[in-house]
């Protein structure tokens, strides 16, 4: 039994400003993880995909849903995974990528990867705009993150791969 | 045996092979001869739980009997494992982590682009997803057998006696049994012959470009897909699951 009324969109609006819990400048809805709100007698299933598999974010941003939904009671609510469309960064909108890069993230540089994962074009400095940078590991401290150097401002930066 | 119950072996299998595989790679936190490796290898070791998380969760729900993820990975014995006798092999020295890698995520980049056209939907999701994360494990293996094998004396003696030391564990990756004749005939299973045939292709060409010899098929281990197990899965469950053994029904 559905105890309250609420519309898709009442639901994708309560949900769209959950930040990303690794990167809080941008949402869950903007990186294209929030997939899609069924609404039954059941109740209101909401329906999330993975970025990576292993993502531990996940766990959080489910529990954020739930809490948000229960707050302006959402009842009854439940929130599913799915692995299909597998998540890319194609869905992540521009203006995310542009919030990100503010934040100090290289954004991702074109769409889907090709088979060369590790060989990309050059990447930016998020900081001063350098295109003479280096990769200097491949994976950093998310499954969707490399760490580069700037060898003009010598920051050290991540950038969030294509996928 | 039944078409669920074929199902459910061949899940298992492949949540097994995810699980143990993560399990070794994690040990290599804090241990790696580099902090980008350490960073590398825990994130590959993340992809796969994430992958065994999915593969056990829907062996539960095929089966039937509503275990989730947890309760497969932690309550089960070790003869009820179905995971590859390679993947449980202790990780030895980091040109054997490195072989085991390259020979493995080869065999489940040719192996997830099959299976990514099952008629099973959940099969093929986890597959399309699978994909795109074992591009990064394989690249990443074969860049390090390269550098590796055709490096120093020392590493090159390395890497080649790992290859060596793996070989006979490769064979079990193509075996088949009732439960792949059952579902390859609905198209859920995937055909391993043209599989196998891809693997060796690229194995043979990294082996050759890294001046190492690809050994000469001889004696192959077999064990896993019946869960008869070497002596070391033994230990990495008595590791694995001990907090459900002593606390059972413990939450996070």
């Amino acid at each position: 039994m559905v105890r309250s009324t609420h519309t898709k969109e009442d639901i994708f609006r309560m949900l769209s400003v959950i930040p990303d819990p690794e990167i809080p400048v941008v949402s869950i809805y903007e990186m294209g993880m929030l997939r899609d709100v069924l609404i039954d007698e059941d109740g209101y299933n909401v329906v999330l995909t993975p970025t990576y598999s292993g993502c531990p974010a996940m766990g959080i941003i489910a529990q954020d849903i739930k809490m948000t939904l229960d707050a302006n009671s959402v009842f009854p609510n439940k929130v599913s995974l799915v692995y299909h469309p597998a998540w890319t960064t194609d869905w992540m909108s521009d203006e995310a990528k542009q919030k990100m890069k503010n934040y100090g993230i290289a954004p991702p540089l074109h769409s889907s990867c090709n088979q060369d994962v590790f060989h990309h074009n050059i990447i930016e400095c998020p900081r001063c705009h350098s295109e003479n940078t280096v990769m200097l590991s491949r994976f950093g401290s998310t499954a969707c993150k490399s760490m580069y150097q700037c060898n003009d401002c010598k920051e050290p930066f991540e950038y969030f791969k294509c996928h | 045996m039944t078409h669920q119950e074929a199902l459910y072996s061949y899940c298992l299998r492949l949540g097994d092979n995810a699980l143990i595989q993560s399990y070794r790679l994690s040990e290599w936190c804090s241990n790696a001869p580099l902090l980008e490796e350490d960073l590398a290898l825990t994130n590959f070791a993340l992809d796969m739980t994430g992958r065994a998380q999915a593969l056990l969760t829907y062996a539960g729900q095929v089966d039937g009997s509503g275990r989730t993820d947890d309760e497969l990975a932690y309550r089960r014995s070790e003869r009820k494992f179905r995971n590859n006798l390679m993947l449980e092999l202790p990780n030895g020295d980091f040109a054997f982590t490195i072989a085991r890698l390259l020979l493995n995520a080869t065999y489940e980049y040719y192996f997830f682009t099959e299976l990514r056209k099952s008629a099973d939907e959940t099969l093929s999701a986890v597959a399309a997803k699978t994909l795109k994360e074992v591009k990064y494990h394989m690249t990443h293996a074969t860049d390090w057998t390269l550098r590796l094998g055709d490096g120093t004396n020392e590493s090159h003696r390395r890497m080649q006696a790992a290859i060596d030391a793996l070989w006979m564990y490769t064979g079990e990756m193509f075996e088949t049994d009732e439960a792949d004749a059952l579902l390859q005939d609905k198209n859920v299973a995937v055909d391993m012959a043209p599989v196998q045939a891809s693997w060796k292709a690229y194995i043979e060409n990294v082996l050759k470009e890294a001046t190492l010899t690809m050994p000469a098929d001889g004696y192959m281990q077999t064990g896993g897909r019946k869960g008869v197990h070497t002596e070391h899965l033994g230990h990495i469950l008595s590791e694995m699951q001990y907090l459900q053994r002593a606390y059972p029904e413990a939450t996070w």
